[in-house]
């Protein structure tokens, strides 16, 4: 018997960005209010599963081409490389820099680094999560 | 440069990010690892003269003041400790070469590695006690790696126990440091040390003391719960538990000096007696293992339990000539037991066995392998020359210092017990009449696993005639251990 997903697969597709769009503001919000890049990570990973349930994972291979592997060895090396950064200024490993810029679209922002050491963190997880289920998922 | 502290940590991190890239390349993985070993020992080198001229060596991440930020302290305790530890990888890791085997280095054996020793340097470097946890996961996540890594049935079947049991221990981690947070509210060692010492360690301190015992014991495997380790440590391949051997119940040793030392100082009667019969349980319970098993790597295994229980007698002692032989004994234990682990991972390949009942002769084919096994074997009991001798002295005389004598003479006698174990290994292998032979040993693969072996030995024979040049280090690690106001003092001033 052949099954018909057409409306999971059509909602799936809108909720997609939905969810996606939430956690790329979870993780900016993450400095000020609840969140940051652990969240973040966490709800982006489930975005894909979305698209997982509602395709399958060959599918999602290919409309996401990504060593996961590899998104948690750059997210590692985004990490320590913002910790490692303040070394070669002379100060003491992990401190961190900000400072407040006037961007063009955004007006006045502030930026930290810890942004991107959330950002290494985020890649961490979302690589971590779709490995365990790519990996699970692939298993005969 | 005081973040200088910190590159044998960041380095083996380093490396083993860039090792999940390539991961079916063997000379890329191979040549990597060791580039990065010998950079990391090359820095921690430059890390123990550097504490030894200017004293312990601070950094507080985030440049935020002490006690509020995560403190690392490099004492010569640790400078040591991670020198060694690396060291030890370097030798393990060339030696895995010739046997770990080509379907493992291609699924990031290479990588585990090098956690793990990120995990131990860290968990030896760090002055935060709930760092001190996050080290103890990042090294023992790595160990699950690597002994499950093969997917071998014995090590399916083991692996699972070993997580089991270092997850509880884990969570009872967590328990007593939260006990301990809630009572003197902070998480700095230094500032516990110093707040411990504040209201001089009421009963509720003594209790989270026994129940540090209870979670560094588990991983470093005293007395009651040794149970998990032996059947644990022989399911991995050879250089994956000489790696284990070596390093990780060295941990847990020295957080139980650490905690030992610097923390629960107030209640000796009840603390350090405890420590003191645990320790001489576990090395009768470490003898009755090593003399009942007739397979090699069992014996070995025991061996490691004997040592973990006369390392933490002497640090039971509390005094400083008992430190000074414990920190000996410690470094020589670690570096004995790899080489041991490495001789006997090469017997077995040559006998196809472990079982020493089936072996014999091996002296007509392999004479060297057989007199380089009998100076391991001299050098793990302490016959004087060789490195075990002087540690084993020291913690004796620091025993009969302290008063201890029935117990001091018992360790002594558990020399004897070793050196009859490990002598069943060298009379039974070695002489007498020819026994089973392995038909596919490959010379080169043998000289592979042979030349780092033969390294570590003659290392190790250096550690024994060497002590003269050793003590000023040893000396200074047992001072810090003694005076506590030494650590405090350093880490609350390099705040400033």
């Amino acid at each position: 018997m052949k099954t018909n997903d057409v409306i999971i697969q059509f909602t799936a597709k809108i909720v997609f960005f939905m969810i996606f769009f939430y956690a790329v503001h979870i993780f900016f919000a993450g400095h000020y209010t609840p969140g940051g890049g652990f969240v973040g990570g966490l709800v982006t990973a489930s975005a894909i599963v979305l698209l997982i349930v509602a395709f399958d994972l060959k599918t999602v291979q290919t409309i996401l081409p990504i060593n996961y592997i590899y998104m948690v060895a750059c997210g590692l090396i985004l990490a320590l490389g913002t910790a490692a950064f303040s070394m070669f200024t002379g100060k003491p490993f992990f401190t961190h820099f900000f400072d407040y810029f006037n961007l063009p679209i955004l007006g006045k922002t502030s930026l930290h680094t810890a942004a991107l050491f959330d950002l290494g963190v985020y890649l961490v997880v979302v690589g971590v999560t779709m490995t365990i289920i790519q990996t699970i998922g692939e298993d005969e | 440069m005081n973040n200088f502290l910190l590159l044998p940590i960041i380095i083996p991190f380093f490396f083993a990010m860039i090792l999940m890239f390539g991961q079916k390349k063997i000379a890329y993985q191979r040549i990597t690892t060791l580039l990065g070993l010998v950079i990391s020992i090359i820095c921690a080198a430059g890390l123990v003269l550097n504490v030894y001229e200017n004293g312990p060596q601070i950094v507080t991440f985030g440049n935020w003041p002490v006690p509020f930020g995560i403190t690392m302290v490099s004492d010569m305790v640790a400078a040591l400790l991670v020198l060694t530890t690396l060291v030890l990888t370097f030798f393990i890791v060339w030696y895995g070469f010739g046997s770990i085997g080509k379907e493992r280095e291609q699924f990031f054996y290479y990588p585990g590695v090098m956690f793990i020793i990120t995990g131990v340097n860290g968990a030896f470097t760090t002055g935060d006690i709930f760092n001190l946890f996050v080290f103890f996961e990042v090294l023992l996540m790595a160990s699950y790696l690597l002994i499950v890594l093969g997917g071998e049935k014995a090590q399916l079947r083991e692996s699972i126990k070993y997580i089991l049991v270092n997850v509880i221990s884990s969570a009872l981690f967590v328990i007593t440091v939260a006990y301990l947070y809630s009572v003197v509210g902070t998480l700095n060692m230094a500032d516990i040390s110093l707040r411990i010492a504040e209201i001089n360690q009421p009963g509720i301190l003594t209790v989270i003391a026994v129940l540090f015992l209870l979670v560094f014991g588990m991983k470093a495997a005293i007395f009651p719960i040794y149970f998990w380790l032996p059947s644990a440590y022989s399911a991995p391949p050879i250089p994956v538990l000489a790696l284990f051997g070596a390093l990780l119940t060295k941990v847990g040793v020295y957080a139980i000096s650490r905690t030992y030392t610097l923390f629960f100082t107030h209640d000796l009667s009840f603390t350090h007696e405890l420590l003191l019969i645990l320790a001489v349980i576990t090395i009768v319970a470490g003898c009755i293992g090593a003399l009942a098993h007739f397979d090699v790597k069992q014996i070995i295994i025991y061996n490691i339990v004997i040592a973990v229980g006369v390392i933490l007698f002497g640090v039971a002692q509390m005094n400083e000539v008992a430190l000074e032989g414990a920190m000996f004994y410690l470094i020589h234990d670690m570096i004995i037991k790899a080489a041991l682990f490495m001789l006997i991972g090469i017997v077995i390949y040559v006998t196809g066995t472990t079982n020493l009942r089936k072996m014999g002769g091996l002296i007509q084919t392999y004479p060297a392998l057989c007199w380089f096994f009998l100076i391991a074997a001299f050098g793990l009991v302490g016959v004087p020359p060789l490195s075990g001798f002087i540690g084993k002295l020291l913690i004796i005389q620091g025993g009969f210092e302290a008063g201890n004598t029935w117990s001091s003479l018992l360790v002594l006698a558990s020399s004897i017990i070793v050196l009859l174990s490990v002598m069943r290994i060298f009379i039974y292998a070695f002489w007498g009449e020819k026994g089973q032979l392995s038909e596919n040993v490959q010379k080169s693969k043998y000289n592979r696993m042979f030349i780092p072996t033969v390294l570590l030995v003659i290392l190790s024979i250096f550690y024994g005639i060497g002590t003269e040049w050793l003590t000023p280090f040893m000396g200074d690690a047992a001072k810090i251990l003694i005076d506590p106001s030494i650590y405090t003092d350093a880490v609350m001033k390099g705040g400033e």
